[in-house]
């Protein structure tokens, strides 16, 4: 029977990615000022890509470039000595797609600021009150 | 060229997009037939793979080559063979009619408008016709990217509600890509099918769980159903007429697309409907969802907004029919899928003509005007007739299909909602033509600031203009014709896009 300590150390990339996604999460919603949000979503998303990155890794293994023999002689690859890459590929798209979204969310918040002149919620909320009834 | 197809499909539009954003800088006026005709090619292509899939089955493309599991495949059976006309076609009739509008909304920014414009449709076409998980994720991302940035370029508040949108879509589309992730984790594979192939053998599992509750809660999101609808109303509202018209009818079905595809491709119909109770609670998601989606859209002033909450509410539908796990019931829901694609750009491209001559779209406002905009307002009543249900309209046939589905599953809850949605529909559309038709005009003194058009003033007619009203007759005749003919795409197409398992 393994204790928790031992669960948590064993398996400590799951919970460094769930502590970060929470972290996003509440950033995300918890706070009033859109900047922070943003932050927020860029570390949920960067929680999302270290799960990936640490799934492709093997203990003892090495990065997966096969060096060849002299002359280019032929032997045999052993799987186990590379980590996988194929997570790491996908998240280098991951990583665009969170750079993209990043840009559009901080081209929305500029345009917000230059309507609103303040990027806190609860400020451009009153204001928004402000123009519908007045 | 048969053969390329699929790629034309998705290539087009994609290229295109680029060469819009090129030639805008020397002149603006060719951004519109460049879209076109990108448009027209995507819809040929779609047609023609259809007619392929009807006649010899599934296609299937191989990005580069590479065979499946190591390459990226295309893979086109009824479902998304059907989904990819229909998107397609939806698209090009909302291209077709926003020539005008879009001049006055985008002005100077109009080569990015279509840009955008090609580059969303890229992305739906793209998720509808991958048969692999990760790149879905990437075309889900291309679609709402471009969604987000569309709706933005909108005025007062389409920019706070564009991001409230970034917000809530990223956490949806970065749960779907955790459930891969934790697929890929157990699987070692991102082909669909493959993922199908190695399931089976490692249930029950609690990863195979926990992926596949993670990838629904996020296309959950995506799809706005209720508890989760918040970023739709105001992001749908505020969005210029010629966006809200166009991601209105594709977004959200495309995504309950996604939850089909997911569920029955990759997950498999015994692992969903037998191995694990969702079924149930999901339904009833779907019941809360159609009945809060109608109570919504019933305290509405405005006529976007409120049409916007019908839209909560037929996801609910879609949803519903899906997990009543019966044959009439998916029909029903494939069905509705693509009626309800036709009925909102019906609704959504006449609000876009009425929002284009008034500058207002609130219903207190639109008295008098079957008088002023008669073909206008004549699309929107066959769209509300649709929406309500009515018999020679297409909505009433994928109706038909959910309430015998529910009938015979025995779920009288979903079969109440249903019928309590068409009611409130009724009245909703009731009063938006009795405002309409029979209010009447408004004494020339209670018209003040602001309102200087003549139009505010005038009785005569003042319509939108020709291009604006031929692809929103075109999509009314649609919805009547998508209506007459939904038994022939029943037998002919969508029996065949469900399982057969399925009873």
């Amino acid at each position: 029977m393994e204790s928790i300590g031992d669960l948590i150390i064993a398996k400590y990339n799951y919970w460094a990615v769930i502590t970060l996604l929470l972290i996003g999460l509440y950033a995300m919603i918890a706070k009033k000022n859109l900047v922070k949000k943003i932050i927020g979503m860029n570390i949920f998303q960067t929680a999302i890509i270290l799960f990936y990155v640490s799934i492709g890794s093997k203990k003892g293994a090495t990065i997966p470039i096969i060096l060849h023999g002299p002359a280019g002689s032929s032997h045999a690859v052993h799987a186990a000595d590379y980590i996988n890459p194929l997570p790491h590929v996908l998240m280098l798209t991951a990583i665009v797609v969170s750079v993209a979204t990043l840009g559009v969310a901080l081209a929305l918040a500029m345009k917000i600021y230059s309507q609103y002149g303040t990027l806190e919620e609860d400020e451009i909320l009153e204001k928004i009150m402000e123009s519908e009834t007045g | 060229m048969e053969e390329q197809f699929p790629a034309i499909i998705v290539a087009v539009p994609l290229f295109a997009a680029l060469l819009v954003t090129l030639v805008w800088w020397f002149d603006n006026r060719f951004c519109f037939p460049i879209a076109i005709l990108a448009g027209t090619v995507s819809l040929a292509a779609s047609a023609g793979l259809l007619l392929r899939v009807l006649s010899t089955g599934v296609v299937e493309y191989r990005m580069g080559g590479w065979p499946p599991p190591v390459g990226i495949v295309y893979r086109v059976d009824h479902l998304n063979g059907l989904f990819l006309v229909v998107i397609s076609a939806v698209s090009l009739l909302n291209l077709a009619g926003s020539r005008t509008i879009a001049k006055k909304e985008f002005g100077e920014k109009l080569g990015a408008f279509y840009a955008l414009y090609l580059l969303f449709i890229t992305g739906l076409l793209g998720i509808l016709i991958t048969g692999d998980a990760f790149n879905l994720y990437v075309l889900l991302e291309i679609a709402s990217l471009t969604g987000y940035a569309l709706i933005g370029m909108g005025r007062r508040r389409a920019p706070l509600s564009s991001l409230n949108y970034v917000f809530m879509g990223t956490i949806g589309a970065s749960l779907y890509l955790l459930g891969v992730g934790y697929l890929y984790l157990i699987t070692g594979t991102l082909n669909m099918a493959d993922i199908a192939r190695i399931l089976p053998a490692i249930l029950p599992s609690n990863v195979v769980l926990l992926a596949f509750i993670l990838c629904l809660s996020g296309l959950f999101v995506k799809m706005a159903l209720f508890p989760l609808h918040a970023w739709l109303p105001n992001a749908y509202t505020y969005a210029p007429s010629t966006v809200s018209s166009l991601v209105a009818p594709l977004t959200t079905k495309v995504m309950i697309y996604v939850m089909f595809r997911v569920t029955l491709s990759i997950f498999t119909v015994d692992f969903a409907f037998n191995s694990i109770a969702v079924r149930l609670p999901l339904l009833w998601l779907a019941i809360v969802a159609i009945v809060m989606g109608s109570l919504l859209a019933l305290a509405q002033k405005r006529l976007k907004k409120m049409l916007a909450f019908i839209i909560v509410a037929e996801v609910g539908y879609m949803v519903g029919g899906f997990w009543l796990g019966n044959r009439a019931g998916m029909n029903g829901a494939v069905l509705h899928i693509i009626n309800d694609a036709a009925m909102t750009l019906c609704v959504f491209m006449a609000a876009g003509a009425i929002v284009y001559k008034t500058e207002d779209d609130r219903l207190s406002s639109l008295q008098g005007m079957f008088r002023k905009m008669p073909v206008s307002m004549t699309a929107m009543v066959v769209g509300g007739l649709s929406l309500i249900g009515v018999p020679p309209t297409c909505g009433f046939f994928s109706k038909w299909y959910l309430i015998s589905g529910g009938i015979a599953a025995g779920q009288f809850a979903f079969v109440a909602a249903l019928i309590f949605s068409s009611l409130v529909n009724t009245v909703l559309f009731f009063r938006f033509f009795e405002i309409g038709y029979f209010e009447p005009f408004p004494p020339e003194k209670t018209r003040h600031h602001g309102h200087t058009g003549y139009l505010a003033q005038s009785k005569e007619m003042a319509e939108a203009p020709l291009d604006v009203l031929v692809p929103l007759i075109t999509a009314a005749v649609l919805v009547i014709l998508l209506g007459l003919f939904s038994g022939e795409i029943v037998t002919r197409v969508i029996q065949f896009a469900i399982p057969a398992v399925i009873g």
